[in-house]
């Protein structure tokens, strides 16, 4: 473990322009959307121009019924493989998508955008203002997960894919796969959430609102400005990073990786250095988040969670959401996930029962925490693969 | 009146269980079935590759039905006893019970829910009547433990048993019409059609019964 980070107030303050750049000129590729194609906001208003920054791997068939689309969790972003144009590290789903690997690029047609709201290429509140020229910052409206999907089904368009094969992923991902069903049926021959939820528990709330308050905390914030001075809430991102990180990973992985070890030294010290390994993966984990991500973006994307309530939307009647559906439903959860435990699963299983949806359920033992989705976990891969196999199968995909 | 059936039973799938290829022999082609206790999904692939049905399953051990998300059936964990109460009626053309009634905790219960659910139910179970069941009690005075129902007292899920005679009893009870019923022995042979019930009842290792509702 990389670890030269002692305390919070002293994370490395070289914010690289890089990142600044990817916000409006993405490496990636950038569907434009101008003046004629606005998207309507849940908050009422149209967002003009907007763009979304993608990744595609693998080829499109003739028939276009290969396409999947993998949806990122709320960290993450359009590079589920290839070299991060900023952090220089491998893709955050190589595990699982690639050629031979479960979502098989030799066979299928990989689709990944960076999520409304975002800070890497996507329109978001780090994105330059067509208006004054400057980034939104709190003055793009706020954005929710049925928004998001919206984006993506014009990105669907420009692409010319009327249905996808699978729309798939993690966390947040999960949420948006939902959605995306409930939406469109018609455009989602499969949906695959992994570790997701129908609506954000008040306890997952209560994480985002501590997230959240560290960011505003943190003097540099300066009411979501900070770009004007060229400041930027690091500390508070790395405390957001530091305390949501701990809800990824589960009280048996923590023990199993860390224990109560103590990092580079023999004894206590009797202060507040990080003395054990824990605090020191944290301190890690916090400082290389922020030279990666925007802190009003993290604000728009936990808010977008936060006011994701399926049922709601749907007359309170989470199964109505998925009235006379077709599309074939895979869920996903993990023993350990206390962030999105088995019980939301369970609950998303029983209204699409009530659906008479054609739907499988597994929950995977692992004690890697709500993480497991990102992790080598075999069980999940085989499913993943089996789920796949047969979509393609009745699809007519070879 | 009730039609027991005496036609051999077909294996034409080399390797596949005998009282499965009985149950899908029960099944019209293109139907929706719901397989309540799928195990590994042997029953739900042989239905879909030889009656094309539109299979749903609920299993209750995470390994099982992982193998069978795995296969790409579409499986859910779950427990018969409380999840069958979440599906709406008539969702199914048949709901299947296979070698499960015996481990259910409310048998009856799964019963009058797995007819509320399919127009058609079928339940296949070791008949605990049969000689040899018998003859180990008798003469042995212990549990008995055969080549179908391997484990001891103690490990076993299954915990309510019952034999033909007792099956026929609740479905009377319960005031559902039996359109077919077959018991066979271990080697798939079928028991004589027109032998009376106490004769089925100590000659049918396995028993398979196909019932619908009345109205």
């Amino acid at each position: 473990m990389v670890n030269d980070v002692t305390r919070i107030d002293t994370i490395a303050g070289n914010r690289t322009e890089a990142m600044k750049r990817e916000a409006d000129e993405p490496h990636s590729e950038v569907a434009r959307f101008g003046a004629g194609k606005p998207l309507q906001l849940d908050a009422g208003v149209e967002l003009s121009p907007f763009q979304i920054a993608y990744t595609t791997h693998g080829t499109l068939n003739a028939a276009r019924s290969n396409a999947i689309l993998i949806c990122h969790a709320l960290t993450g972003d359009q590079y589920v493989v290839g070299t991060h144009p900023v952090t220089g590290r491998p893709g955050w789903w190589e595990n699982m998508v690639g050629a031979g690997k479960p979502i098989d690029t030799n066979r299928f047609f990989v689709i990944c955008s960076n999520v409304l709201g975002g800070c890497m290429g996507t329109t978001g509140p780090a994105s330059k203002n067509p208006a004054n020229g400057e980034p939104y910052g709190l003055s793009l409206p706020v954005v929710t997960i049925p928004d998001m999907v919206r984006a993506q089904s014009m990105l669907l368009d420009h692409l010319g894919i009327e249905q996808l094969l699978c729309v798939t992923g993690g966390s947040m991902g999960a949420m948006q796969a939902l959605q995306w069903a409930a939406a469109y049926p018609e455009r989602v021959f499969a949906a695959l959430p992994i570790a997701g939820a129908a609506r954000h528990s008040a306890q997952n709330i209560a994480f985002h609102e501590v997230g959240r308050q560290a960011v505003m905390a943190d003097p540099d914030w300066k009411g979501g400005i900070y770009f004007r001075d060229g400041s930027f809430p690091r500390r508070g991102l790395a405390v957001a990073r530091m305390a949501a990180h701990i809800t990824y990973l589960s009280d048996s992985a923590l023990h199993r990786k860390f224990g109560r070890q103590l990092q580079d030294r023999s004894a206590i010290t009797f202060g507040f250095d990080a003395d054990f390994q824990v605090e020191s993966y944290l301190r890690h984990q916090g400082s290389i988040f922020v030279e990666r991500f925007d802190a009003n973006s993290y604000l728009y994307i936990t808010r977008a969670m936060d006011y994701f309530d399926l049922a709601a939307d749907h007359g309170g009647v989470l199964a109505n959401a998925f009235k006379k559906t077709k599309t074939r439903f895979c869920l996903v959860s993990f023993t350990s996930d206390w962030l999105f435990p088995t019980a939301e699963a369970r609950q998303i299983v029983h209204a699409l029962n009530a659906a008479s949806a054609s739907v499988s359920f597994a929950e995977i033992e692992t004690d890697k925490g709500h993480d497991a989705f990102l992790l080598d976990e075999p069980e999940l891969f085989d499913i993943v693969r089996g789920f796949l196999n047969s979509a393609a199968r009745a699809r007519g995909v070879a | 009146m009730l039609a027991r059936e005496d036609t051999p039973v077909s294996t034409a799938q080399h390797g596949t269980r005998v009282d499965l290829v009985v149950v899908a022999d029960m099944v019209k082609p293109d139907s929706r079935v719901l397989d309540v206790g799928s195990g590994d999904g042997e029953l739900l692939r042989l239905l879909a590759e030889t009656r094309g049905v539109d299979g749903r399953g609920i299993e209750i051990s995470r390994e099982g039905v992982n193998r069978c998300v795995a296969k790409g059936l579409a499986v859910i964990q779950g427990d018969a006893d409380i999840d069958l109460a979440d599906y709406p009626d008539d969702a199914f053309d048949y709901v299947i019970l296979s070698q499960t009634l015996q481990a259910t905790r409310r048998p009856r219960w799964v019963l009058e829910q797995m007819l509320r659910i399919g127009r058609n139910a079928i339940v296949s179970f070791p008949n605990f009547g049969h000689w040899k069941i018998r003859l180990e009690i008798l003469m042995r005075g212990r549990m008995p433990v055969t080549e179908n129902l391997p484990e001891s007292w103690y490990e076993t899920p299954n915990i309510h048993f019952c034999t033909i005679r007792d099956f026929v009893e609740l479905t009377r009870k319960l005031d559902v019409r039996m359109d077919r019923a077959v018991a066979f022995n271990s080697s798939g042979r079928p028991v004589r059609l027109n032998a009376p019930w106490w004769f089925w009842n100590m000659f049918g290792e396995q028993a398979v019964f196909l019932l619908s509702r009345k109205n």
